[in-house]
C-alpha cells in the first residue's frame, strides 16, 4: 500500500512565502567534458518524499544541489514557486556532516541566528531539536568530536530547528551502521511529519522502500523514470531501473 | 675585549639579575612588536579571509602579490616608511620618525602580508569544506569570512605567533625608522647589532638569549595551541 504524502502542520508563514513547487525545466549540467545531467524536467511538489536513485555517477548529488540552488545549471532553468532565486526556507544535510568548531548547541544557534531566530525562541528550538535527535546530553560538547552518527544526527537537529519547507538529504546514511541509519531514518520521518518536503538521494533500496513516496531514477544524467515507490519496486517501467534493481552493473 | 666564555658568563648574569637596561630594551621590543602584530592582525586576517571567500576578477593576482610580499625585505620597508615619515615626506608633519610609533608602522607593514597570505590559505582550506553548508544556511560572503575566521582561530593563532616572531626578530626596518636611540627606540635586534659592532658582547649575547628563548617559547605555544585545539574541537 503506497503511503500518501502527509501534508503535516505547515505554518501559515511558510505557505505564504514558500518556494514550492520546485520546477526544473530542460536542466543540464556539464562539468569539463562530462555531461553530468542532460535535459532534466522535474517538479517537486509540497509534502512528498521524493527519493532520487541511480547508479554511481548518474548525477544524483548534482541534481540535488541544483534543486537546492547550490549550483547553477549550465542550461535550463529552476524555479522555486515561480521565482528564480533560491528561497531560504530550505535545508540540506550532506553525506559528510559539516559542523563548525563549536559546541553542538553552538552549531544550532549559529544556523538559527543566520535565519534571524534569536534569544528565547532560539533556546526553545535548540532544546527541542537536540531532544528530538537524542543529543541533549552532549549539547555543550564540541560538535566535531562527536561520533560520525552523532554528527549526522546533529546535522539533522539543525534542520529540525530551522524547520525548513524543503529538506534535501544527500546520502545521509552512507557511512553509518544499521543502528545509526535507523536513527537517522526516524528523524527524517519525524521531520517529514512536521510538514517538511523531503528530497533525498540514497543507494539503500530498503531505505527508499521504507521512506519514499515516489522515486526518480537517474541513469547517465537523464531521468529514466519517475514512479510511485511501490510501483517502482514491483514493476519498474524502464529497463535501466529494472537492471539496477536486479543488481546488474549499469 | 671579553673572551667568548667571559661574555657568556656576564650575559647570563645580566639575564639572571634582570639587568634594568636589558629589561627596558626587552620591554620596548615586546611592546612595539605586540602592538604591530595587533594592528597587522586587524588588517591582515580580515583581508586574508575576504580573499579566501570572495570571487572577483584579479583574485589570482592579489594572491600572488600577497604571497610575494611575505618576503618583503625589511630594509626596503624601513626606507619606504622613512620617506613617508621624514620631514619632507607626506606624513612628516606628524613628527613620528625616530619614535617607537614609526617602528610599529614599519613592523605592521612588514607582517600584514604574512598574516594575510597565511590566513588566506587556512581560511580557503576551511572554505572548501564549509562552502556548501554555509551557502545552504544562507550565509553571505562577509558572514562566511567572519565565521571561518572564528572557526579557524586556533590555526590563526599560530599565524599570529609567526607574525610576531617575524616582527620581533626584524632589525633593518626598525633601525632605519627608529634610529636606534638609546632609551627611546633601541630594541633587542638593533642593540645586538650595535653592541656587536662595538665589540661589547655581553649585552648582545644576553639579548640574544632572550630573543632565542622568545622564539622557542612562541614555537612551543604554537604547537601546544594546535594540539589542544585538535583534542578539544576536532
Amino acid at each position: 500500500m503506497r503511503r500518501e504524502p502527509g501534508p503535516g502542520p505547515v505554518s501559515a508563514s511558510r505557505r505564504a512565502t514558500g518556494g514550492l513547487p520546485i520546477v526544473a525545466r530542460g536542466v543540464s549540467c556539464v562539468q569539463g567534458a562530462t555531461t553530468v545531467l542532460a535535459d532534466i524536467d522535474l517538479t517537486v511538489a509540497r509534502g512528498g518524499r521524493t527519493f532520487i536513485l541511480g547508479p554511481n555517477g548518474a548525477g544524483k548529488s548534482t541534481l540535488l544541489r541544483i534543486l537546492h540552488g547550490l549550483i547553477a545549471p549550465t542550461a535550463g532553468i529552476v524555479t522555486w514557486n515561480g521565482a528564480t532565486t533560491r528561497p531560504l526556507e530550505q535545508g540540506m544535510v550532506f553525506q559528510r556532516p559539516v559542523l563548525l568548531r563549536r559546541s553542538a548547541e553552538g552549531n544550532l544557534r549559529y544556523a538559527l541566528a543566520l535565519a534571524g531566530v534569536r534569544n528565547g525562541d532560539a533556546d526553545r528550538r535548540i532544546f527541542e531539536a537536540l531532544n528530538e535527535v537524542g543529543l541533549s546530553e552532549v549539547a555543550r560538547r564540541s560538535a566535531r568530536v562527536l561520533s560520525w552518527g552523532e554528527q549526522q544526527r546533529l546535522a539533522l537537529a539543525r534542520a529540525w530547528a530551522l524547520d525548513p519547507e524543503v529538506l534535501f538529504l544527500d546520502e545521509p546514511t552512507a557511512s553509518l551502521d544499521p543502528g545509526a541509519t535507523r536513527a537517522v531514518e526516524k528523524i527524517v520521518a519525524d521531520i517529514h511529519a512536521r510538514g517538511t518536503t523531503i528530497v533525498m538521494t540514497t543507494h539503500n533500496l530498503a531505505q527508499a522502500k521504507r521512506l519514499a513516496d515516489d522515486v526518480v531514477f537517474l541513469h547517465g544524467g537523464r531521468i529514466a523514470e519517475r514512479t510511485p515507490v511501490d510501483l517502482f519496486f514491483c514493476s519498474p517501467r524502464s529497463q535501466e531501473a529494472a537492471a539496477y534493481l536486479e543488481g546488474e552493473r549499469l | 675585549m671579553h673572551t667568548i666564555a667571559e661574555s657568556l658568563v656576564v650575559a647570563a648574569g645580566l639575564v639572571g639579575t634582570f639587568d634594568p637596561r636589558l629589561v627596558d630594551i626587552v620591554r620596548l621590543s615586546l611592546s612595539v612588536s605586540l602592538v604591530a602584530t595587533g594592528l597587522a592582525a586587524c588588517i591582515g586576517l580580515p583581508l586574508g579571509a575576504a580573499v579566501a571567500v570572495a570571487r572577483f576578477p584579479g583574485r589570482g593576482l592579489v594572491i600572488a602579490v600577497l604571497n610575494a610580499l611575505m618576503g618583503l625585505p625589511p630594509v626596503v620597508v624601513g626606507l619606504l616608511v622613512y620617506l613617508l615619515l621624514s620631514r619632507a615626506g607626506p606624513l612628516g608633519r606628524f613628527g613620528l620618525l625616530f619614535t617607537p610609533k614609526a617602528m610599529v608602522i614599519a613592523q605592521t607593514i612588514l607582517i600584514v602580508p604574512i598574516l594575510a597570505a597565511l590566513s588566506r590559505q587556512i581560511v580557503e582550506d576551511a572554505w572548501s569544506e564549509y562552502r556548501e553548508q554555509l551557502t545552504s544556511l544562507g550565509s553571505g560572503t562577509l558572514e562566511s569570512a567572519m565565521t571561518l575566521l572564528w572557526d579557524t582561530r586556533y590555526s590563526l593563532a599560530t599565524v599570529l605567533l609567526a607574525g610576531f616572531g617575524r616582527a620581533i626578530a626584524e632589525v633593518g626596518a626598525v633601525m632605519i625608522v627608529g634610529g636606534n636611540i638609546d632609551g627611546v627606540t633601541r630594541v633587542m635586534t638593533t642593540t645586538i647589532a650595535l653592541e656587536t659592532s662595538k665589540g661589547d658582547l655581553p649585552l648582545a649575547l644576553g639579548l640574544g638569549f632572550v630573543l632565542i628563548a622568545l622564539v622557542l617559547l612562541l614555537n612551543f605555544a604554537a604547537h601546544a595551541t594546535r594540539a589542544w585545539s585538535r583534542t578539544r574541537f576536532g
